[in-house]
């Protein structure tokens, strides 16, 4: 039963995904819509041959998309098709043809599935290329931007939790600080760009402040929150059996707030990558946030597109990641 | 009169009421528990047993008074006073095996995590509790398991006091009478002495070597101690019997129905509130009155 849950529900996504892809092959299809022939009577064709136009020419432009007027002019040039060819065609010479009819009709300039997937094809098979401070392989932009949220990261739950802890395990420092998490926490991390690229300066270490501040208060405050709420019955374990402060923390409120100090974790980590992108279009220069908006200022959507599909795709293994470790730490009551 | 083991002198416990007032659960109460007794402690719901159980722990400070347990002033919890609490409280990240080897471990610091484990396996089989079973998280286990996880993290300490707080309350009757035996099999091979919360008169009666009784609060008292004048091995179904069971329970029933009320709501005057001692013994009158034929069973009922 469940095994073929699953399976349909792989089929479903699947099916999704087909559909997904096909509005937008359709949405962004270009047909082939060359030129459309234009079909001369009898009468017209005689008047052009009259002209001393001959045969194979006149129904090649009249393939073309040229009309009989027009054809008519150029039967006056008097000049075989290769002559006008050479001179750049009919157009350089003066002789307007519609571009309705002669034109290919205008393409989506939003690019299709199919060249999505070759620019994809091409990143995977290499992602490290360096061709240019400017044009790198997107294995390497990632990799700078994982390396700024690690960082970022690490420092803040170094901070967070220890804090967090003492926050939660003192009621009078959780009711002092609780005021200002709860004023910092909502500020978006962006807000904080500004302070840190004039009190930091450097644009690499602003954006790590930056993870580092957004990273801190799901962390902190989930773990104050959990601490304290750790249940008194199980503290009470802990003092009848004459465990001392530290004892107690690792053994009892760390396992039992440990979900709650892990969600905090997964938020964090979830908003720091978001952050990231956004910090990377502020500062630019490495990270996949400054390649894709650096696409978009070159217009090459496709490759903007791929890194857009790599930002989700990091994103959802970080977050998987967080989910498996707050599997092996919950606990059914 | 030397001190008892256990003494409790002029305890008084308030609380603010919630209204700017202070509530009075108890005052001046005083009593103590003999070494190796088995006592229950009988009362309304809302009187104060819990509170009285806090303090015995540590885990409270009363108002006023002293808990001192043989001649040491009780302040703080300590491993010698193992509490089997209310809702089992079993620590729900670790396995059957591993909360009772928390308390080990605890208490015996220097020990290897084998004989750490081997003393805690001894416990659980004690309480019936062997195989698979033990390797099983609190929410894996039924009810009346827990309760006797809790038991045995308790007993595995051996602490000189045990302190039960409503241990079987939420248990089926059929659970309920196993894990007493067990309890009473357990304390009988011990020199442990067991201080216990109870609302069920038959199990106290079953259980106890002597009853305490408390009015309704507030400013509740520990009224009366009743003695249990029935001998041990004492078998559920054959206590009904003896002489002195229904006199006992007929006592019981009528304090916690009639006198709990009557007796409640009056104040210390600065007086210690010491329980009135109880003691039937209809065997005993029944043996001094007529001569029955002096089987050793029947003897051996006279308590005194
Ligand atoms: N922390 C507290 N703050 C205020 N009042 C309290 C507190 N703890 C207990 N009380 C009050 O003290 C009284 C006795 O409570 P206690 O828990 O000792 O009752 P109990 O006899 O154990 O009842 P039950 O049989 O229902 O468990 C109650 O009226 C309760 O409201
Ligand atoms: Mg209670």
């Amino acid at each position: 039963m469940i095994r073929n849950f699953d399976a349909r529900s792989a089929l479903l996504s699947v099916l999704i995904l087909i559909s997904g892809l096909a509005i937008w092959h359709f949405a962004t299809h270009v047909p082939e819509t060359g030129p459309v022939g234009v079909v001369l009577s009898a009468e017209q064709t005689d008047t052009l041959l009259g002209n001393n136009m001959a045969a194979e020419d006149i129904e090649f432009y009249a393939s073309q998309g040229v009309a009989f007027p027009q054809l008519e002019q150029i039967a006056a040039l008097n000049l075989s098709r290769e002559t006008i060819e050479m001179a750049g065609g009919i157009r350089a010479l003066g002789i307007s043809v519609p571009d309705a009819n002669s034109a290919p009709a205008p393409g989506s300039l939003f690019p299709s599935p199919a060249k999505i997937g070759v620019e994809l094809w091409a990143t995977i098979t290499d992602p490290f290329y360096v061709a240019g401070t400017n044009d790198m392989g997107f294995g390497i932009q990632i990799g700078y931007s994982l390396l700024r949220v690690i960082i970022g990261y690490t420092l803040a739950a170094a901070v967070a939790i220890p804090l967090g802890f003492l926050i939660g395990m003192s009621p009078l420092a959780y009711k002092a600080l609780d005021p200002y998490i709860q004023v910092l926490k909502p500020i978006s991390p962006l807000a904080w760009m500004p302070i840190a690229l004039f009190t930091i300066g450097d644009s690499e270490l602003s954006s790590i402040f930056v993870i580092f501040i957004c990273s801190l208060w799901p962390m902190l405050s989930n773990t104050a929150f959990g601490v304290a709420s750790v249940r008194s019955d199980w503290v009470n374990v802990a003092r009848t059996h004459e465990l001392g402060t530290l004892r107690t923390a690792l053994t009892v409120i760390l396992p039992a707030a440990a979900p709650t100090i892990v969600t905090g974790m997964r938020i964090s980590i979830g908003i720091a990558w978001l952050v990231i992108v956004a910090a990377e279009m502020l500062v630019g220069g490495t990270g996949i946030g400054y390649v894709v908006w650096n696409e978009w200022n070159g217009l090459r959507l496709d490759r903007m597109i791929v890194a857009i599909l790599l930002i989700g795709v990091m994103g959802m293994l970080l977050d998987a990641a967080f989910a498996r470790l707050q599997r092996a730490v919950s606990y059914v009551e | 009169m030397a001190k008892p083991f256990l003494s409790i002198e002029r305890l008084t416990q308030q609380f603010p009421d919630g209204a700017g007032g202070t509530l009075t659960v108890f005052e001046n109460a005083s009593f103590g528990v003999e070494k190796g007794e088995f006592v229950c402690i009988l009362g309304h719901s809302g009187c104060g047993k819990s509170t009285i159980m806090n303090i015995l722990a540590g885990l409270a400070e009363p108002t006023s008074g002293v808990v001192k347990m043989d001649g040491m002033h009780v302040s703080g919890p300590s491993l010698d006073r193992g509490v089997v609490f209310q809702n089992y409280s079993l620590l729900p990240w670790l396995s059957a095996l591993k909360n009772v080897t928390f308390g080990v471990s605890a208490r015996h610091k220097g020990w290897s995590k084998a004989k750490v484990e081997e003393h805690a396996r001894a416990y659980l089989a004690m309480v019936g509790l062997e195989g698979d079973v033990v390797h099983r998280k609190p929410s894996q286990l039924s009810g009346g398991m827990r309760q006797r996880v809790s038991i045995a993290r308790a007993f595995a300490n051996q602490p000189k006091l045990l302190l039960l707080d409503e241990p079987f309350g939420a248990l089926d009757a059929l659970t309920r009478g196993t894990i007493q035996d067990e309890l009473i099999k357990v304390w009988s091979q011990t020199e442990q002495t067991v201080f216990m919360i109870t609302h069920d008169i038959d199990e106290a009666i079953l259980l106890a070597d002597r009853i305490l009784l408390m009015t309704n609060g507030p400013l509740a008292r520990v009224a009366e101690s009743v003695d249990i004048t029935i001998p041990r091995p004492r078998n559920r179904t054959e206590i009904v019997e003896h002489p002195n069971y229904y006199a006992i329970r007929n006592h019981l029933v009528q304090f916690l129905g009639q006198r709990s009320k009557d007796l409640a709501g009056h104040g210390s005057d600065g007086q210690d509130q010491r329980p009135e001692t109880v003691h039937i013994d209809k065997a005993a009158h029944a043996e001094a009155d007529v001569d029955i034929e002096p089987e050793g069973a029947h003897l051996r009922a006279v308590n005194d």
